[in-house]
């Protein structure tokens, strides 16, 4: 393909400044040249209709239920070196574990509110803190078992975490559905490149879920709120993929103190309970009382221990956007090491101080909602119009607290298919940690893509797009 | 397996069959339809609304029973529970809910049938009419085909067929019912009610299986025999109450007595019927009636076992 292509000032995946390809990409860039336009047209229409026959699609939210839209894929991959990956590993690693011992410690000795290093109402206060889990000791104090971090680099190429995401990440199926879509329409890359394999995500993910109670085969289910849930699809894909039941609430019942599912043949009982449903409708008795997703009395089974919920009831105040500026220093607390992912600076609304600089900075700042999520409800400065600034001006005057604010970061590019030809897109990646007996980071993530060009907002409700994403591994000499 | 998901799978499996005899009724319906006997046309199309219990539902939407408007209305009419359009999206929403539990090959040939059947909707009307009837059997062969290719022989696959031979059962004695009275009220010509009989034979894919057996001459006892009581037409109430006998007792565990003995009971009383006995004891209606009503039974005694578990 024969194709203009200007990294514009911005840290691209691909090629230099100078326009000269990096060495990972040489390989990809050879044979893209033989490539021609239209060839590639034809296997991007190839891979929409395939996606589309196999439903793989995710509800919107806001639209007439039911609505159902495809996730834009690019069939351009995201390639990552090797060495890259390993520093991407450690960093996440660590983070996880990180966040991991400060959901225990808020929940039993609050030691780090004692040395001072984070406020106590940010906290307890938190609408994520869990009252209920307070002393609940859990098997291996495991509270994350399965976490998404989301990272992106700025202009030097250097990584840094936008956030992380600890209460029911999704995407992983589509990283698993990206690959296996790359394979059938570009089988010969495959043989070229090599791309360490993904597919093993499902059964360490089965093996996590099993090791995280002391029961022997233990029943294992997906809990999902139901087909017109965003992510649905996800559920069951990976229900069927560990060859576990996928269930909604109304399929589970508790009796004596444990949990059932009703079949063909008479209650069964239920071990381990991969949840994907948060904590507000897991449980009318305890949480949201008008919840029709839950099951009555499951909170209660889950502090007696008779079943292990993954993730742990309560995970959602160690991802909150409050927290987040926290984070470093956590590493430092409980691991005794230096942060290897860097943190993006944020200004804590909540503080006098942080909020004047805010407010005078607003066009060169994104502020988000501390609770947020999904890309809905933010500001990005320097692409908002004046009206839209001063809108936002009297939100945060008004309630301060619900914001935090960042400097806008550039998002590393990435070539993508537009319009007949290559462009750069912002991109981001998110890498999944299992957390069981060990800790596992399948080797690659879901690489989010902004097609509009110029945004920033790669999140799939907002017109955002996936890309397959390739680690490779290092030549074995 | 979970009680929702065998009631999702038995749903899905009723919805296409449902989709599919629909299909096969309309597309001779509307063939008899154009014959020149204004009056046959007529009742054969309100023979239809009759078969499938929607007549009064019909006349509350449409002025008159013509052929377009009971096309539309079995077709893609959104207000009609068991239009084709809606047993498709029924079924469709069935499957997604256990995708899991089919194969990806299954759930792709149900979710292209309804992402088709889009398209044709977004058109307004069916333009051919017996190519669109075609693409539905078509479509059911697919379901089918996969199913039968690429199932794995556990408790789905028992769920699949209970509803695919259940809801078959019932259309075929609702359709012999309702023609038998039609014919026997009206008194018709020999000719008249030789298209009568014929039209059931097509509707039901046994047009050929009854010259075979029976050759040409086409008498109701004939008609009734073969497809109440003849194992080898796959449409027969015998060969569909066998295969519910068989995959209940596949059906592992202790829950399912009562549907059990209810299908056996009832497979052996037309495995033994006899046809002299149907007509000039009985009576036809009166062993259609009473063969529905057991068959009801059966399916809310499915329900009871196993779907509404607690």
């Amino acid at each position: 393909m024969d194709f203009k292509y200007s990294a514009d000032g911005l840290f691209d995946e691909m090629f230099l400044q100078e326009g000269d390809c990096r060495e990972h990409y040489q390989m990809y860039k050879k044979w893209l040249s033989d490539m021609s336009s239209n060839q590639f047209q034809l296997k991007q229409q190839e891979a929409d209709l395939l996606f589309h026959r196999l439903g793989i699609t995710f509800n919107v939210y806001g639209e007439d239920s039911g609505v159902e839209r495809l996730i834009p894929f690019d069939t351009v991959p995201r390639i990552i070196p090797g060495n890259e990956w390993t520093m991407v590993q450690a960093g996440v690693k660590q983070r996880v574990s990180a966040l991991n011992h400060f959901l225990y410690d808020i929940y039993h000795d609050k030691r780090i509110i004692d040395a001072g290093l984070i406020p106590e109402e940010q906290v307890f206060a938190n609408e994520q803190y869990q009252p209920c889990m307070q002393g609940v000791d859990l098997p291996g104090n495991i509270y994350t078992h399965i976490a998404g971090v989301d990272l992106i680099k700025d202009d030097k190429g250097d990584y840094y975490v936008l956030e992380d995401n600890l209460r029911t990440p999704s995407g992983v199926s589509y990283m698993l559905e990206n690959r296996k879509m790359m394979m059938r329409l570009f089988p010969e890359l495959f043989s070229k490149h090599s791309v360490a394999s993904i597919d093993h995500y499902p059964s360490l993910l089965l093996k996590t879920l099993k090791e995280s109670t002391s029961i022997l085969n233990p029943c294992v289910v997906v809990l999902t709120p139901g087909r017109f849930n965003s992510a649905y699809f996800e559920h069951a894909f990976l229900a069927q993929q560990m060859g576990v039941e996928l269930v909604e609430g109304r399929d589970l019942f508790v009796k004596d103190s444990y949990i059932y599912m009703r079949t063909t043949n008479g209650p069964v009982r239920v071990d381990v309970i991969y949840r994907r449903l948060d904590d507000e409708f897991l449980d009318p008795l305890t949480f949201n009382a008008g919840s029709m997703l839950g099951v009555a009395g499951l909170a209660s089974v889950y502090r007696d221990g008779h079943v292990v919920l993954a993730n742990a009831i309560g995970s959602g105040v160690a991802d909150d956007k409050s927290i987040y500026p926290y984070v470093p220093d956590m590493i430092r607390f409980y691991l005794d090491e230096e942060p290897i992912l860097k943190n993006v600076p944020t200004w804590q609304c909540r503080k006098p101080d942080d909020l004047a600089y805010a407010l005078e900075n607003l066009e060169k700042l994104v502020v988000k909602e501390v609770h947020g999520a999904g890309g809905y409800g933010m500001l990005i400065g320097p692409r908002a119009s004046t009206q839209e600034i001063e809108k936002f001006r009297i939100q945060l005057i008004n309630n301060p607290s619900n914001y935090i604010a960042q400097p806008t970061l550039s998002l590393s590019s990435s070539p993508t298919f537009v319009n007949g030809g290559l462009a750069p897109r912002h991109i981001d990646l998110r890498p999944f940690l299992l957390t069981g007996k060990d800790s596992y980071l399948v080797p690659g993530g879901l690489t989010r893509v902004a097609l509009k060009e110029g945004s920033l907002v790669v999140n799939s409700s907002q017109g955002g797009g996936t890309k397959d994403t390739w680690v490779l591994e290092e030549e074995v000499c | 397996m979970l009680s929702r998901t065998a009631s999702e799978l038995y749903w899905m499996a009723r919805y296409l069959e449902r989709a599919e005899n629909t299909a096969r009724m309309m597309d001779v319906a509307f063939t008899v339809s154009m014959m020149p006997n204004i009056y046959v046309a007529q009742e054969e199309l309100s023979a239809q609304l009759k078969i499938s219990g929607c007549y009064d539902l019909f006349r509350s939407k449409y002025e008159e029973i013509n052929t377009h408007n009971v096309m539309q209305f079995f077709s893609l009419d959104e207000s009609n529970p068991s239009s084709i359009y809606n047993c498709i999206s029924s079924a469709r929403d069935n499957a997604k809910s256990v995708r899991g539990k089919i194969s990806s090959e299954t759930w792709e040939a149900i979710n292209v049938s309804w992402i088709e059947l889009q398209a044709i909707k977004q058109k307004g009307k069916i333009w051919e009419v017996n190519a669109f009837f075609d693409w539905v059997k078509e479509r059911s062969h697919v379901f089918r085909g996969s199913v039968y290719s690429t199932g794995l022989r556990n408790d789905a696959f028992r769920f699949i067929r209970l509803g695919t031979f259940l809801e078959r059962a019932g259309n075929t004695a609702r359709i012999l019912d309702v023609k038998n009275q039609i014919v026997r009220q009206d008194r018709e010509t020999e000719s008249v009610e030789y298209y009568r009989w014929n039209a059931v034979l097509k509707s039901l894919g046994a047009y050929e299986a009854y010259r075979e057996i029976y050759g040409d001459r086409i008498t109701p006892e004939h008609v009734a025999e073969l497809l109440i009581l003849r194992e080898e037409v796959p449409r027969s109430i015998r060969a569909c109450l066998e295969a519910i006998n068989d995959i209940l007792s596949g059906i592992e565990g202790i829950v399912g007595k009562v549907p059990k003995r209810l299908a056996a009971v009832q497979y052996a009383r037309v495995k033994y019927g006899d046809s002299h006995h149907i007509f000039e004891e009985t009576g036809l209606h009166e062993y259609l009636t009473d063969c529905l009503n057991r068959m009801s039974a059966i399916a809310e005694s499915i329900h009871v076992a196993y779907m509404e578990a607690v």
